[in-house]
């Protein structure tokens, strides 16, 4: 093994050893020196339980583990993708055509300070608490650091570069292709991460306050009835997603968004 | 080398540029007149700040001249060109596009196929001596080797023109000598007129035809010498330290 190896691979064990302690501390508090009821802090060993019979189970909520999952994974899909396909777009356009930078300018300067989850009882009011609201929480919570990112990407162009493109006689949208936008995908990048992350936290949010089904639903279910091993549960799964998630960013990342760095 | 003959490339006819700013209005260029001609390697010579760029940008059309005019090949410069190729200073490569799609960069643009602009630009590639680079990114390329790509990037667009703007100001000495023996080489086998901007006197007597040395700014032309020992030219013969130790002291007269 190379050293570089080598050192990795320690470090992989430091970080598989904070997790075990991590558990050891939880198993410690709540089995043994019993520091909160059962009820409201269960160990890990009856949370690994629960997980294991709520990947089949219906009750307390009516849905198994997996299709929460399914049907949030759903929702903060289809407003995610919705945000994206508008907001990169747009925010490019604003970067680029100042006349469309004008006109759009005005109106998201005023939209972007109002946080996502600020509009769940407008939306709850608007659409019921079905998968439209949600979807349009998720779409705001998502186009806007699509637009955000992808606008100031495209306006640090370098002129420089810029310039070499024109004296290669490039056309205003050869030099959109083939130098803004591919100068600002890491920024525009950056954005549909940070899109991933919001949209999720709002559609958790969304759940927790009026749903049939997901993740927040469970979780917000799962409090009424003092069931804190599901809560755990449903914590421990959206932490796990998020770890996916930023996963499939990372190799995304890898492939398409290379050159820079 | 007989100028009466040459066809006249580049003219530079009374040419001023003042840039208007904050602070005022900055007299840069005064009433500069110059020729080039065809096939010619000039070299603009002159102390740093003195608007060599800005003379550079003049000509490849990036800034417009606020008095005069500049002329190329008998058309009135009012914009950039895919026949003037440019160089810069520091390396301006498309970092998100690897050797080859910058090399092809230009006939790309201009909607030239695949097949004919990959073979035009592994020409140019193996030219610069970047052969097995195609696929690296400028990145992970050293100071000398991104110069070479933006050289054979401004080469494989097979402008009529090509400025430099000093390629060479920020590599070592020792890449720098390497790369001016590679640009005398890759001029002589690609015939094409060059305007070469430097302030390093053995530079600009080692790759040039003629030298035009410019004012400190406002800058004018200030003595115009012709070059005419043979190439590939000895760094340390008489004539050639002879000739720069002239253009010293005279580039010294220009601040002084
Ligand atoms: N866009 C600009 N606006 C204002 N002043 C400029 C601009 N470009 C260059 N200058 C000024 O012109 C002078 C000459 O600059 P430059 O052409 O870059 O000189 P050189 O290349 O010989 O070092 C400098 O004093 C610089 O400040
Ligand atoms: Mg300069």
């Amino acid at each position: 093994m190379s050293t570089y190896k080598k050192r990795q691979f320690r470090l992989r064990i430091v970080s598989l050893l904070s997790i075990l302690v991590f558990l050891a501390v939880w198993y410690v508090c709540t089995a043994v020196l019993r520091l909160a009821p059962a009820y409201s802090l269960p160990d890990p060993i009856t949370v690994f339980q629960s997980f294991v019979t709520k990947l089949s189970s219906r009750v307390p909520d009516g849905a198994t583990l997996p299709q929460h999952i399914w049907e949030s994974f759903k929702i903060a899909m289809a407003g995610y993708l919705m945000g994206v396909v508008i907001g990169v777009p747009l925010g490019i356009a604003m970067g680029w055509v100042s006349w469309v930078e004008k006109i759009v300018r005005p109106v998201f300067d005023f939209l972007k300070p109002i946080p996502p989850i600020a509009l769940i009882p407008v939306m709850i009011t608007l659409f019921g608490i079905g998968i439209e609201s949600k979807a349009c929480i998720i779409f705001f919570s998502t186009v806007i650091p699509s637009i955000v990112n992808s606008y100031s990407g495209i306006k640090q162009t370098s002129q420089i570069h810029l310039w070499v493109a024109r004296t290669f006689g490039a056309s205003n949208l050869q030099q959109l292709f083939t130098v803004a936008i591919p100068s600002a995908l890491p920024m525009i990048f950056a954005g549909l991460r940070v899109a991933m992350g919001v949209s999720w936290m709002g559609l958790v949010a969304a759940e927790l306050m009026g749903a049939t089904r997901g993740i927040g639903y469970m979780i917000s279910t799962a409090r009424n009835l003092l069931r804190a091993d599901i809560i755990i549960v449903g914590l421990l799964t959206l932490g796990f997603i998020g770890i996916v998630i930023s996963l499939v960013f990372d190799l995304i990342e890898i492939k398409f968004v290379r050159g820079g760095k | 080398m007989t100028m009466e003959k040459k066809k006249t490339v580049i003219e530079v006819r009374d040419v001023s540029k003042t840039f208007y700013n904050r602070e005022g209005d900055h007299l840069v260029v005064d009433h500069l007149n110059f020729n080039v001609y065809e096939n010619e390697f000039v070299v603009l010579f002159g102390p740093g700040q003195c608007g060599k760029t800005t003379v550079l940008n003049l000509i490849a059309g990036l800034e417009l001249p606020t008095g005069g005019e500049v002329v190329v090949n008998g058309e009135k410069v009012v914009g950039p060109s895919p026949s003037r190729g440019m160089v810069y200073q520091t390396t301006n490569l498309f970092m998100w596009y690897n050797v080859m799609k910058n090399v092809e960069f230009g006939p790309c643009v201009r909607g030239v196929k695949k097949a004919e602009r990959r073979k035009k630009a592994q020409y140019y590639i193996d030219l610069v001596g970047l052969t097995g680079f195609e696929k690296h990114f400028p990145v992970k390329l050293s100071g000398g080797m991104q110069q070479r790509v933006g050289i054979a990037r401004a080469y494989c667009n097979e402008p009529d023109i090509i400025c430099m703007d000093e390629p060479f100001g920020h590599l070592d000495a020792q890449t720098r000598y390497l790369m001016e023996e590679e640009v005398d080489r890759i001029s002589a086998s690609e015939k094409r007129t060059v305007v070469f901007v430097t302030n390093n006197a053995e530079e600009a007597i080692y790759l040039a035809d003629r030298i035009i040395l410019l004012h400190n700014c406002p800058t004018s032309v200030h003595r115009e010498y012709l070059v005419n020992l043979p190439r590939p030219r000895n760094y340390v013969a008489p004539e050639f330290l002879e000739l720069r130790e002239q253009i010293t002291k005279d580039m010294d007269d220009t601040i002084g």
